[in-house]
């Protein structure tokens, strides 16, 4: 292969990329060697198994992965606002919606989430980590070298260009010759990987480590959204999993899964892809249902409306959610039974959802409200995304998703679902619980900006789109005629695209100028809040807990208070030292040997991939070597930071 | 701690364990009998060695794999109960789905 | 958080927190495989059939060959269950007589899988072939794969029992990998049961 090949060519935009990357990481070494923060970078952070870091750091990647995807979305939209634009040619645009709609899903969204659990639950359960601290950071390190993985394609060798959902034949080896699509298939075959783990890991963190007093059906709702999330992830990636392998071997080693030819079926994976992807969109609603639940109860002062029917809907939707798949390709024409099954399934799907969007409306009813930058998203969040609801339920009639199928009206209507769901709840969880991660809270003024400008423009955005859909505009093409009649909607969409782009740079923005002025924390608890995350102390001890703390209830924070109040202050019990895991750098080294079988196996350089599965083989029998049991918190240590936290 | 049933009292001979393996192979020729030598239609004969299958499934995780001895037998029968409906969806649904491409079978 | 009191009754890999939970977490990683395989076996029976005038399962298969692979990999898997029933009885011999034996029917199961894939291949049926061998070859050669992973896992667990005799980290280690094995039996009698006999009798 000749180096002009190897790396993209040819296109200013991607010039620009070569450069923007190559300045930001010799910045970021001279930075790093400037300040000697090396040794710190690695013995604190990239080495830790503490759930609190891992999380900081999933969000760091998920907010780095929102900007790129964002910019993919943007020149999507310069693309299209005027007809017969030139801006971009057809290859770059089909890569720039295919990379756009993979970051944002499994490398935005779901990092994004994964990070404020990996932060939360364990706090909010009275837990001082997770069930396996080793595999939670085995599970950041392989989501991340996955992602980056992905990440360098539009660099090095191509960006895959089949659509997120990489449907065959289109993404089979004759009609995407080039290494794009393997970066695909891999890059979300390694992250899948660290994403099973998580699953696990909290699956057995919610169920065997809370705290002894507090029962399943008093765990705070954000918990409780996070264990049906994680029955999930369990059991639909192994079907991704599944699925990426067979089109890895169509495509590198001759088999016929999905070939036109030799007997291979193109629908089989269309069936796969949706049985992993259905579910796949719950794993990133639930949490956010959760977050909003939190959030809404919190800031209404009251408890939380329904709690009961809020977690039957959720069992519900975990069981359903698994046979719905088939309402993607009703139009892949499998009949009448068929399409009847899935369509009804798909409906029904919704009630469990109706049902909770009537409990935060009961939870806000008489509440007193705080609008705070928080609840503001949270607010958002309910007209919006009964909007996307009301449009699925219409889009779940299998006849008449014939007219709307693969139109810009599907395309409004999962943005609605997807944005004012998981993206508001992203938004909304970062400001509420910004001061448990990191001593301080975000601007509320910078913050309420850019809140209105960004759902402003979500709405200026996505909302002509349904318009844009039912006047027969196609997904996916990259440009259309004078003719077609779709310009102004066009132009009005791209004006909310450039104003969503105006609220996450204030967002940004917000970061670093909270970070400068923003008062510090003199207590655990800015928002008189009422789950237990909220008893820590700040900063949160790497412990968490000196004492365990007692859960006599929903929203046990907010008990304890009460009795405080009542003065019935917990008694003052000795310390005892506190059992932690040890740091470890097998995580990272072992991601960083699956990033380099990937990329061999990208490039069809077997010398490459073998020597990167030795290595990840040979960092497991290393693990499986070693003994090490960890450490305990003296007592001594234990009082020092107790008297230094300001609770 | 206490239901953990399969305790160090048991230390005579393994009868569950030499039960549960006459089981599966009386059941291993069970179904090679309905398959080869018996006269049912090949309907029945699927139908009857999946759930020869299925019961040899439950020899293996109850008499081999102690799946109800731990703390949290109740989390580990749910897991596995879970599994095999994920299972049967997955395998009757796609079948179901992708039955429309079968009048070309030997393309 | 290790000072309860265990009774003298419960096993050595009861015995501590991260026993429990790896037990724990580890049965739920058989849920996920369960749905790994289940995605396999769904893509297999959809593909069976589609032999794009290639040879067939009906002129290859051999039910001789499959019963030996089958009641070898299911005496491993009794085996195996008499080592953990040693193991709980305290008897490190035991738990490596019966593992050895284990391995080697392991072994004894894979070489004749090979043979048996070979032989396929000679006979112009391998994953290229037609849609109907790729979904053969990868669901049983996933299956295999498990086999060749369980084999060499289990080899390393033995050499820490070597080093550091009954404990409650390596009889852990032990009881995971035994789950493990049985799993993998498991899964073999679905193969048995939906590949080679649906694909004799069919």
């Amino acid at each position: 292969m000749k180096l002009d090949e190897f790396f993209v060519t040819g296109d200013p935009l991607i010039y620009g990329a070569d450069v923007s990357i190559a300045l930001t990481m010799i910045g970021a070494i001279f930075v790093l060697t400037y300040f000697k923060k090396w040794k710190w970078l690695w013995t604190e952070w990239l080495t830790t198994v503490d759930h609190k870091k891992l999380g900081v750091m999933y969000i760091i990647a998920a907010v780095l992965m929102l900007f790129r995807g964002g910019v993919d979305a943007l020149l999507m939209r310069a693309q299209l606002t005027v007809p017969d634009s030139s801006f971009l040619d057809a290859n770059h645009y089909n890569e720039i919606f295919t990379t756009h709609g993979t970051i944002m899903i499994i490398f935005m969204a779901m990092p994004f989430l994964i990070g404020l659990i990996n932060v939360v639950v364990p706090l909010q359960i009275g837990a001082r980590d997770v069930a396996y601290p080793f595999l939670n950071a085995v599970s950041f390190w392989t989501f991340f070298m996955g992602a980056m993985l992905f990440n360098i394609s539009f660099v090095i060798g191509g960006s895959p260009s089949a659509g997120w959902t990489s449907y065959v034949p289109l993404a089979g080896l004759e009609l995407s010759p080039g290494v794009g699509q393997n970066y695909y298939l891999l890059g979300l075959q390694i992250a899948g990987i660290g994403t099973l783990l998580t699953g696990i890991n909290f699956l057995v963190t919610i169920l065997k480590m809370r705290v002894p007093s507090m029962k399943l059906m008093q765990m705070p709702m954000f918990t409780w959204s996070s264990l049906i999330t994680m029955v999930i992830i369990i059991f639909a990636f192994p079907v991704l999993t599944v699925a990426l392998a067979l089109m890895t071997f169509d495509r590198l080693f001759g088999s016929h899964f999905f070939t036109m030819m030799d007997g291979g079926m193109p629908m089989l994976w269309a069936n796969l892809f949706w049985i992993w992807g259905h579910p796949e969109v719950y794993i990133v609603i639930l949490p956010a249902f959760g977050m909003f639940s939190e959030i809404i109860s919190t800031f209404a002062r009251k408890t939380l409306f329904g709690y009961k029917a809020m977690v039957y809907s959720m069992v519900v939707i975990a069981g359903l959610s698994f046979l719905v798949w088939v309402h993607h390709f009703f139009t892949m024409g499998a009949g009448g039974a068929v399409n009847s099954f899935f369509s009804i399934t798909t409906m029904l799907i919704a009630v469990p959802t109706g049902v909770k969007i009537f409990n935060w409306l009961f939870t806000l009813y008489k509440g007193r409200i705080r609008f705070t930058t928080a609840m503001l998203w949270s607010l958002a969040f309910i007209p919006n995304f009964v909007i996307g609801g009301v449009t699925g339920v219409m889009l779940a009639m299998a006849a008449a998703d014939y007219q709307y199928h693969n139109t810009y009206f599907l395309v409004a209507h999962f943005h609605y679902v997807l944005i004012s769901g998981t993206v508001y709840a992203c938004f909304a969880g970062l400001y509420f619980w910004y001061p448990k991660m990191f001593n301080h809270r975000l601007n509320e003024r910078l913050g309420k900006w850019s809140f209105w400008i960004f759902v402003a423009g979500f709405n200026l955005c996505f909302f002509p789109m349904y318009f844009l859909g039912l006047a027969g505009m196609p997904r996916r093409i990259y440009t259309y005629g004078i003719g077609d009649g779709w310009m102004s909607l066009n132009v009005l969409a791209t004006f909310g695209g450039v104003l969503m782009g105006i609220g996450f740079l204030i967002l940004v923005y917000n970061i670093y100028y909270s970070f400068r002025y923003s008062p510090r924390e003199t207590t655990g608890d800015p928002w008189d809040a009422r789950t237990l995350e909220w008893s820590t102390p700040a900063p949160v001890p790497h412990y968490n807990f000196a004492h365990l703390p007692e859960a006599k209830g929903h929203d046990a924070f907010w008990i304890m208070k009460e009795e405080k109040k009542q003065g019935k202050a917990p008694e003052k019990k000795p310390y005892k030292p506190i059992h932690m895991p040890s740091y470890s750098g097998v995580p990272i080294i072992m991601s960083v040997f699956f990033f380099t079988a990937g990329f061999g196996m990208v490039f069809s350089w077997h010398w490459m991939s073998i020597l990167g599965l030795v290595g990840v083989l040979a960092t497991m029998v290393i693990r499986s070597f070693d003994y090490d049991k960890g450490f305990y918190v003296s007592v001594e240590e234990i009082e020092e930071t107790e008297k230094k936290t300001t609770l | 701690m206490s239901n953990n049933e399969q305790t160090n009292s048991h230390s005579h001979f393994p009868w569950s364990h030499l039960i549960g393996f006459g089981l599966s192979i009386v059941l291993t020729l069970l179904a090679l009998w309905v398959g080869f030598a018996s006269d049912f239609s090949f309907r029945t004969i699927m139908i009857i060695v999946v759930i020869l299958a299925l019961i040899q499934a439950a020899i293996q995780l109850l008499m081999f794999m102690h799946i109800t001895e731990s703390d949290s037998s109740r989390i580990q029968v749910g897991t596995i109960l879970y599994a095999v409906f994920i299972a049967v969806a997955i395998v009757a649904g796609t079948i179901w789905v992708m039955s429309f491409g079968m009048h070309n079978m030997n393309m | 958080m290790e000072s309860v009191e265990y009774s003298p009754n419960t096993p050595l890999e009861y015995q501590s927190e991260t026993g429990r939970l790896n037990i724990l977490g580890f049965w739920i990683f058989l849920g996920a495989e369960i749905a790994l395989f289940s995605t396999l076996f769904a893509t297999y029976l959809v593909l069976v059939g589609r032999t794009a005038g290639g040879p067939g399962p009906e002129e290859l298969f051999e039910i001789s060959g499959v019963l030996i692979e089958t009641f070898l990999l299911l005496t491993s898997s009794f085996t195996c269950g008499l080592a953990i029933h040693y193991m709980r009885n305290h008897s490190l011999k035991g738990v490596f007589l019966w593992i050895g034996v284990t391995l080697a029917l392991g072994l004894g199961f894979l070489g004749f899988e090979i043979y048996e894939f070979v032989h396929y291949i000679h006979e112009g049926a391998a994953l290229t072939t037609s849609a109907y061998w790729s979904g053969f070859f990868v669901l049983v050669g996933t299956h295999g794969a498990h086999v060749t992973m369980g084999i060499a896992w289990i080899s390393l667990i033995l050499i820490q029992l070597k080093q550091r005799g009954l404990t409650p980290d390596t009889t852990r280690k032990v009881f995971i990998s035994s789950l493990y094995w049985h799993f993998l039996d498991v899964v073999w009698i679905f193969i048995f049961t939906a590949v080679y006999l649906y694909g004799m009798v069919m």
